[in-house]
């Protein structure tokens, strides 16, 4: 697969929106709002995500002063089935939309389609969100949230979040030049409290093929991120990339670490879901770029597609990841 | 390279010794716990030993299904583990817990359908089990 290279894809806008948890970490101050609790307000936990979801995307506009008929498509997901959340808040906005579905490489992925959409189908303006909530997670893909089973230290912590970003032809100071889009990696990797080990194949194939196509190595970046391997997966993607000689490994982060301070906070191994990379990339990367702290930050978005029914029937993870550059103009 | 190989050498032991000791301590204390119940029930209601044994059993579900509900006891079974989870509290704690994330889609497809959820297979098995080792002790009388 090529490098898909874009020379018209600016960022417009974009907000962010967390909880508490979230909030106590280092990216504290960081969002545009934040939330106390697991409902927002709402009666239940995916009404409540579909609330943070709704903030975002307001904030996203009024930040800007974008009107809603300006936006011509969006693109979005998050991880309930169905695309839940994504379809009950779109059904309010009266814009076409397409969801995506890539777990927590969504992120990344409602971009790339932003920007084909752009670049080669005359669309002006594009909004790209996605959202991931601890809760319903939870009861949807392990145990019910109350349940007292002891979890192991490999295990990731679902970021409760949501994050829009809106894209324009417009010029801006962020632009979205180059993307790889990943393949559906899979190295009969069955341990499912270990999510970080079973996406690492997956950054690795991506990066490496990004790497190869732009002829680029991790010193050309300012910061590489992956998605949330968290600290188990990203030790394993480092000795990946030692083995195959490549150096400056210290320019190599995960979101999921960025979010959550693992040593402090009680998230296990690191933060995941879609709204993991989201939340890093709006709160922290896009306002380190527009400071000029960074030029040029490549993000790649990991996602363990896994389904309850295939793990049952004793099948491995699938993972994929979807590389991203943002470059400040 | 070897995808496996790396994978296995990040691979984290599972901390069996400790968390062997806290099952151990923390189971230890329901059981504890359980017997001053069954003591005081007897002494102080004059109960005979079966009776009590009724009324301790329902005293720990109820404290551990007000546990679950006050969002405790996920945090107690991450560190004591199998301590509070072979008990009786653990099956009261799995049945509180799906009732209660139940909650949200109703009485009858929330609550109803998925309280059994978890502890469902202990249910089948349970009784499965029960029955077959009741027709071999009809057979064999042993």
């Amino acid at each position: 697969m090529k490098t898909l290279k874009f020379d018209n894809v600016y960022l417009l806008s974009s907000a962010s929106v967390a909880n508490r948890i979230e909030n106590q970490g280092p990216l504290r101050g960081q969002f545009d709002a934040f939330y106390e609790d697991f409902y927002c307000g709402e009666k239940s936990y995916e009404q409540g995500e579909i609330r943070m979801l709704r903030d975002s995307f307001n904030l996203a506009l009024s930040k800007n002063n974008i009107k809603l008929d300006d936006v011509d498509l969006v693109y979005g997901g998050d991880l309930i089935n169905q695309l839940g959340i994504s379809h009950y808040f779109m059904k309010n906005i009266g814009i076409p939309f397409i969801g995506l579905y890539g777990a927590c490489s969504t992120s990344c992925l409602a971009a790339i389609n932003a920007s084909i959409a752009m670049q080669n189908n005359g669309v002006d303006c594009v909004a790209t969100f996605c959202c991931s909530h601890n809760a319903t997670a939870e009861r949807q893909f392990r145990y019910p949230n109350e349940y007292g089973a002891q979890k192991p230290v490999t295990t990731t912590s679902t970021v409760t979040g949501a994050g829009t970003m809106i894209f324009s032809k417009q010029k801006s100071n962020i632009k979205l030049t180059q993307c790889t889009i990943g393949k559906v990696c899979d190295f009969d990797f069955k341990e499912v409290n270990d999510m970080g080990s079973a996406m690492a194949i997956a950054a690795y194939d991506t990066l490496i093929e990004h790497f190869k196509n732009t002829k680029t190595k991790f010193i050309d970046y300012d910061l590489v991120l992956t998605g949330d391997l968290s600290n188990i997966g990203l030790a394993v993607l480092k000795d990946m990339f030692t083995v195959q000689k490549y150096q400056d490994l210290d320019r190599l982060n995960d979101c999921g670490l960025l979010i959550y301070d693992i040593k402090k906070q009680n998230v296990f191994s690191g933060g995941s879901g879609c709204g993991c990379s989201m939340l890093v990339t709006i709160a922290d990367v896009f306002k380190k770029l527009e400071k000029m702290t960074y030029k040029k930050v490549l993000i790649c978005a990991t996602g363990a597609l896994l389904s309850n029914v295939m793990i049952q029937q004793k099948m491995s993870i699938p993972s994929i990841a979807h590389c991203v550059v943002y470059e400040r103009v | 390279m070897d995808i496996n190989k790396i994978v296995k050498e990040h691979t984290v032991k599972k901390a069996s010794v400790k968390n062997c000791v806290s099952a151990f301590i923390s189971g230890g204390l329901i059981g504890a716990f359980g017997q001053f119940l069954l003591e005081f029930y007897q002494s102080l209601f004059d109960l005979s030993e079966a009776n009590s044994v009724a009324l301790m059993v329902i005293s720990i579900i109820f404290i551990a299904a007000i546990l679950t509900g006050l969002c405790l006891y996920d945090k107690m079974a991450q560190k004591c583990g199998a301590g509070v989870f072979i008990p009786i509290s653990g099956f009261a704690n799995a049945l509180t817990s799906c009732a209660l994330e139940g909650k949200s889609e109703g009485l009858i497809f929330g609550i109803g359908s998925n309280m059994f959820k978890l502890a469902g297979s202990v249910l089948t098995y349970g009784i499965s089990t029960a029955y077959l080792l009741g027709i071999v002790r009809y057979f064999f009388n042993i």
